[in-house]
């Protein structure tokens, strides 16, 4: 899932210190899980917001509402009322929802309360790291299922670096050696002669940088075909 | 008139409600501002009650939990403490002050303890005074 975290109050104070209405939107999703932008943390934000505004004697209005999924047309089309009804929205979902709302709603100030981190999944409750950089070419299959570019710090494809120490990375000591977790796991399956396995150098244009990415599957479009 | 604090107080049904019972059960005399609020546990304490209460105008809020290790359901008073220092922070960022928050923890038997905390409490609130949002404040 992808994993975000609330913003200071102090800075979204500031964004949203101009207006007088605003619509606090959050998103059923990635977010809700992760606990940074779900119905109860709109809840909890406008709460503050007010409160902090109202110590201020410039009351704010919020209105409060969270969709299903903020990046989909179809979840944020139905709250057009909604959105028209403010003068601004603070979007609580991460950066792919906030400019879908920007996208949609070409002429409302959409302002992010969020900082999306990274994609990733909750280890522990409340305690959540990170899993996957979307490199664009997997490479668990060699690596026995623990990525060396989201995990390793400097993303070696044929690790560990002389840094790995005790199992722990130099970058800091709070952070697991990736590759000493692959080999470990990798000796445990019996399987260590993957590594012997050299990864080329690893193309980047899949993971950004051929610039922007974009899928697109011919067998799910709707629209009209030239043959 | 002098203020009085008007207090929510959150506790659970097991020694939480059991201590301000046995309060009354004693005849211990404790000031008579807290508006008592139970939950099956208070591991159902959420933040955004605590800010609700504050934003419906309490003066103050206090959680009245089991001792620590002697949760009914566990770890639910952990959470509860957890969930307390976090409102406390916000609380600080709104601008109320965390100091208007506070949890306490006793046993069913602790009537005498019970009164002391809303004491302590009803102190502390004279001191930082009434809630500033208290008039004239609609919430949507
Ligand atoms: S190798 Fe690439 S796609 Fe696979 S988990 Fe790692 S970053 Fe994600
Ligand atoms: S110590 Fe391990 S995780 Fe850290 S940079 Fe080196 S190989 Fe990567």
């Amino acid at each position: 899932m992808i994993i975000a975290n609330r913003k200071p109050f102090e800075e979204i104070k500031a964004m949203v210190a101009p207006f007088n209405r605003i619509l606090i939107l959050g998103c059923g999703t990635c977010v809700t899980v992760d606990f940074s932008g779900g119905e109860k943390q709109v809840g909890i934000l406008a709460a503050e917001l007010r409160m902090a505004r109202q110590l201020e004697g410039k009351p704010l209005e919020t209105v409060e509402h969270t969709v299903q999924r903020q990046c989909e047309w179809e979840f944020i089309d139905p709250i057009a009322d909604m959105v028209r009804s403010v003068d601004a929205v603070l979007s609580m979902a991460c950066g792919v929802g906030v400019q879908a709302m920007a996208e949609r709603y070409p002429d409302k100030i959409v302002l992010p309360a969020l900082n999306t981190v990274m994609m990733g999944m909750p280890i522990e409750a409340g305690v959540f790291v990170e899993r996957c950089a979307g490199c664009g070419n997997c490479v668990l299959a060699l690596t026995g299922g623990i990525c060396p570019i989201a995990r390793c710090s400097k993303n070696l494809l044929n690790g560990p670096c002389g840094g790995s120490q005790n199992g722990k990375c130099e970058v800091n000591p709070e952070i697991d050696c990736a590759w000493h977790l692959i080999y470990e796991k990798l000796k445990a399956m019996g399987r260590l002669d993957a590594l012997m396995e050299i990864m080329g150098p690893k193309d980047w244009r899949p993971a950004g940088g051929g610039g922007p990415r974009k899928i697109v599957r011919e067998e799910e479009r709707l629209e009209f075909m030239e043959m | 008139m002098e203020y009085q604090p008007e207090i929510t107080l959150f506790t659970c049904i097991y020694c939480g409600y059991m201590a301000a019972d046995t309060a009354g059960a004693l005849r211990i005399q404790y000031p008579p501002n807290t508006k008592l609020i139970r939950f099956p546990c208070t591991g159902k304490l959420d933040v955004r009650y605590i800010l609700e209460a504050f934003e419906k105008g309490a003066d103050g809020v206090m959680v009245v939990a089991c001792p620590i290790g002697n949760c009914h359901h566990f770890h639910g008073n952990v959470q509860a403490t957890r969930r307390v220092q976090y409102a406390k922070k916000l609380l600080d960022e709104i601008g109320l002050g965390g100091e208007r928050l506070e949890i306490f923890y006793m046993s069913g038997g602790q009537g005498g303890t019970f009164a002391n905390a809303v004491s302590t409490m009803v102190e502390r609130l004279k001191k930082i005074g009434p809630n500033p949002l208290k008039n004239g404040f609609k919430p949507k």
